[in-house]
């Protein structure tokens, strides 16, 4: 009997805090269980620089700049499956804050007339640096989003429960207890 | 006066009665111009109620200013019969011709303009509200002369009377219209009866709710009559705000003896001694003539103490809404009724053992307590013969939309679609209707055999036409910002719901969609349809889908491609950005579609 085929996943932050990763990792001893099933290509935890194709990808935070939007496509362009997790990649969350400010506001009051900065600071505009958008957006604003995992963070358990769903072929379903926005 | 004691002489005169804050706010405003934060500080303490009840009320409804809106308050009606006929552009004119901004009061103070919803006159538009009285047949040169009052600022007294004309239009008339009936011969035949046989004449009539339920009104008034309470209300819904419909303003303004006399049998019926009439602020114009109606009737022994000289009192007080479509539903109604924002309750109980005040109420609409004097001075039997089987009687329509000759006509029950498309003369091809106002239906061209009637297609009386040149999509989108605006925001699937939904059909008028925008419009009209609280929420998505059902392409020429698409220009989301760094190199840039 042929051993059944890992699913791939790939997971990765753009405009968030690691927390929901953090949260990931507090499926604890499960995780062993879940290598069973998964297996990963770029996140994190491998640190592999670009996503191949994959079953399932894993998205935690907004969109708030040019990368993020590169990044975001690379794994649409890849995943069969994506998955929106916790409070800013489902809706913008605490980055998008900023949203209500105008963009050349912020960046004048940080880099130029802010006092404690060193004399003749100017907006940053080195190529190499993405350029932030005009207002930060929830993933489902610029690509399709196939699931959305709330919270801030998700919990562990929420997540294990999301994923085991997942992958055992039953739409994910949270239910009480697990969904909650304390 | 000063502002004090004109404050306290509004409160005087309701007795600094809470349940009645919607009259004192209507009142204070329609005598201050505006609610001022103090002035509401001042009724809340006039009648005894936390400073933040107060506001929450004032802040519900859109007729209420927490901010001045200037000496002239004009607001567009917009519905999809005033778009057809120009109000867009008559609005940006007349925003020119004022230097100002729709939703922006003028620098000086002077006018505040916007949109509204529906307001009633789709038979006569393109219609508006200044200072809450209905100016109807908006033409360029009445845009240009209202622009030269107002910056002269004459006073409303002033204007030109005919802009205030508003015509009845009655084209075809029927049992209800033609009723040959004096005042009092209705309460002479119901007296004679007595209430429980009243009660069962109107049961044998068949007469069912005509705000589109289609509930048995003997049924309701026997509930009502036989539920347990200090007191009984009757209460006439005169809330019209379905967008398109019209009838109860005509009704209201020439048959208002046959409403005003329908509440007093409905009193009788379920023994009430107060009935009470919730008028749409929209109609405001009305209430001085309907009050000399009920002045006149009082006179006459109809009203008041020993009506007819039998053992019954009974007496009928108008009140004012402040434009808010959720109060069309009776229990939002009522919460309006007792000076609270218009949150339908949770039912049961239904008004008919627990309403007004928490006492036993029956909520009627205005054409069905008009027929009620039907069945009474003419009995059950006769007027069940009138319309089909299972919808005793006839029905107003209010015509608008794309015909010759827009207005009220009334046929008896199970009339067909193309009856009165050719009677009112439809233009050009017909492409659609819309029956029972956006939460109703859409039918497209072939459906025109179908019948007006509860057996088939139920309604509240709007009947909007639209012929060949008109675009679909846009009809819905205007119905999905209509709900977006009017959603009481209590619960959350109606209140993002209809939200999401709006921005969903921007999307599309903005060619930014995908299929895939269409695959979340059904999810949303499953979702609202299941979840919300009320039958605003639950019928909210009724045009998009029958829109997306009967009239696919409008949606589908509007897609960008099959893929995903964003709402929005990626690369003009980093125009700040370059503007401030003053890059413009390759990764400075983002394209909308890899």
């Amino acid at each position: 009997m042929s051993e059944k085929k890992k699913l791939r996943v790939a997971t990765t932050s753009l405009a968030g805090c690691f927390g929901c990763h953090m949260s990931f990792l507090d499926i604890d001893e499960r995780l062993i269980d879940l290598l069973e099933l998964i297996e990963f290509d770029r996140t994190p935890l491998t640190d592999i620089k670009h996503c191949g194709p994959c079953d399932l990808g894993i998205i935690e935070g907004g969109v708030c700049n040019a990368e993020n939007v590169h990044v975001l496509r690379e794994f649409r362009k890849n995943c069969k499956v994506l998955i929106a997790m916790g409070a800013c990649a489902v809706n913008g969350g605490l980055p998008a804050q900023r949203n209500h400010l105008d963009l050349r506001d912020i960046l004048e009051v940080v880099y130029e007339t802010e006092g404690s900065l060193a004399k003749g600071a100017h907006i940053p505009n080195d190529p190499e640096l993405p350029l932030p958008l005009n207002k930060v957006h929830p993933i489902h604003e610029v690509v399709k989003v196939d699931y959305f995992l709330p919270g801030c963070p998700p919990s562990g358990d929420a997540i294990w429960k999301f994923l085991t769903d997942l992958i055992a072929g039953r739409t994910p379903h949270l239910g009480h207890g697990l969904l909650h926005y304390d | 006066m000063n502002e004090q004691e004109t404050i306290a002489a509004v409160l005087e005169r309701h007795n600094h009665d809470g349940t009645r804050l919607m009259q004192i706010l209507r009142e204070t405003q329609e005598a201050l111009g505006w609610l001022a934060p103090e002035t509401i500080t001042a009724i809340s303490k006039g009648i005894g109620w936390p400073r933040a009840k107060v506001e929450g009320t004032a802040a519900f409804y859109s007729f209420f200013h927490l901010r001045p809106r200037g000496k002239y308050c004009v607001l567009w009606s917009d519905n999809i019969t005033d778009r057809m006929l120009g109000n867009r552009e008559l609005m940006q004119r007349l925003c020119e011709k004022l230097w100002l901004e729709p939703g922006r009061l003028s620098e000086d103070g002077l006018v505040f303009v916007n949109t509204t919803s529906c307001t009633g006159m789709c038979d006569q538009g393109p219609a508006l509200l200044v200072n809450y009285r209905a100016v109807t047949r908006m033409t360029i040169d009445r845009v240009d002369e209202m622009a030269e009052l107002i910056r002269n600022q004459v006073p409303l007294a002033e204007w030109p009377a005919e802009w205030f004309r508003v015509e009845d239009n009655i084209r075809r008339k029927d049992a209800l219209l033609d009723h040959g009936l004096v005042p009092g011969e209705a309460l002479a035949a119901a007296f004679a009866r007595g209430p429980q046989a009243l009660i069962e004449e109107i049961k044998a009539s068949g007469l069912r709710g005509r705000g589109g339920a289609g509930f048995s009104t003997g049924l309701k008034w026997e509930y009502c009559r036989a539920a347990p309470g200090e007191a009984h209300y009757v209460v006439c819904n005169a809330d019209e705000g379905e967008p398109g419909t019209f009838k109860d303003r005509v009704l209201l303004t020439s048959y208002a003896d046959l409403v005003f006399e329908g509440m007093t049998l409905a009193g009788y019926a379920v023994g009430a001694q107060k009935g009470l009439m919730y008028l749409r602020g929209e109609y405001r114009y009305l209430k001085e003539a309907l009050e000399s109606v009920l002045a006149r009737r009082r006179s006459e022994g109809l009203l008041g103490r020993r009506i007819l000289d039998q053992d019954f009192d009974f007496d009928i007080e108008i009140h004012l809404g402040a434009g808010a479509y959720v109060c069309g539903e009776e229990s939002a109604l009522i919460e309006s009724l007792e000076g609270k924002p218009g949150r339908p309750r949770i039912r049961p109980p239904f008004p008919v053992t627990c309403g007004y005040l928490n006492q036993p109420t029956a909520v009627n609409n205005v054409e069905t307590l008009a027929a009620a004097c039907l069945v009474a001075a003419k009995g059950g039997a006769w007027y069940a013969k009138l319309g089909t089987a299972k919808s005793a009687g006839t029905k107003l329509l209010s015509v608008s939309g794309d015909v010759e000759r827009p207005g009220i006509y009334e046929y008896p029950f199970g009339v067909s679609v193309r009856q009165v498309l050719e009677d009112a003369g439809a233009k050009n091809c017909v492409q659609g209707v819309q029956v029972s106002g956006p939460s109703g239906v859409t039918l497209s061209a072939n459906e025109l055999e179908r019948r007006i009637c509860f057996e088939d297609i139920p309604t509240a009386g709007a009947f909007m036409v639209f012929d060949c040149t008109r675009d679909m999509f846009e009809v819905a989108r205007n119905f999905a910002h209509f709900f977006a605006h009017e959603s009481c925001g209590f619960c959350t699937p109606c209140r993002v719901g209809t939200q999401v939904v709006a921005r969903l059909m921007d999307k599309l008028a903005t060619n930014h969609g995908s299929p895939y925008d269409i695959d979340e419009l059904f999810k949303m009209h499953r979702l609202m349809q299941g979840a919300s609280h009320c039958g605003l929420g639950n019928s909210a998505c009724n045009p998009i889908f029958d829109t997306l059902t009967k009239f696919r392409p409008a949606y589908e020429k509007r897609l960008k491609s099959l893929d995903y698409e964003p709402a929005f220009d990626l690369d003009a989301a980093l125009s700040q950005a370059r503007q401030m760094t003053g890059r413009d190199d390759a990764a400075a840039h983002l394209l909308n579609v890899e």
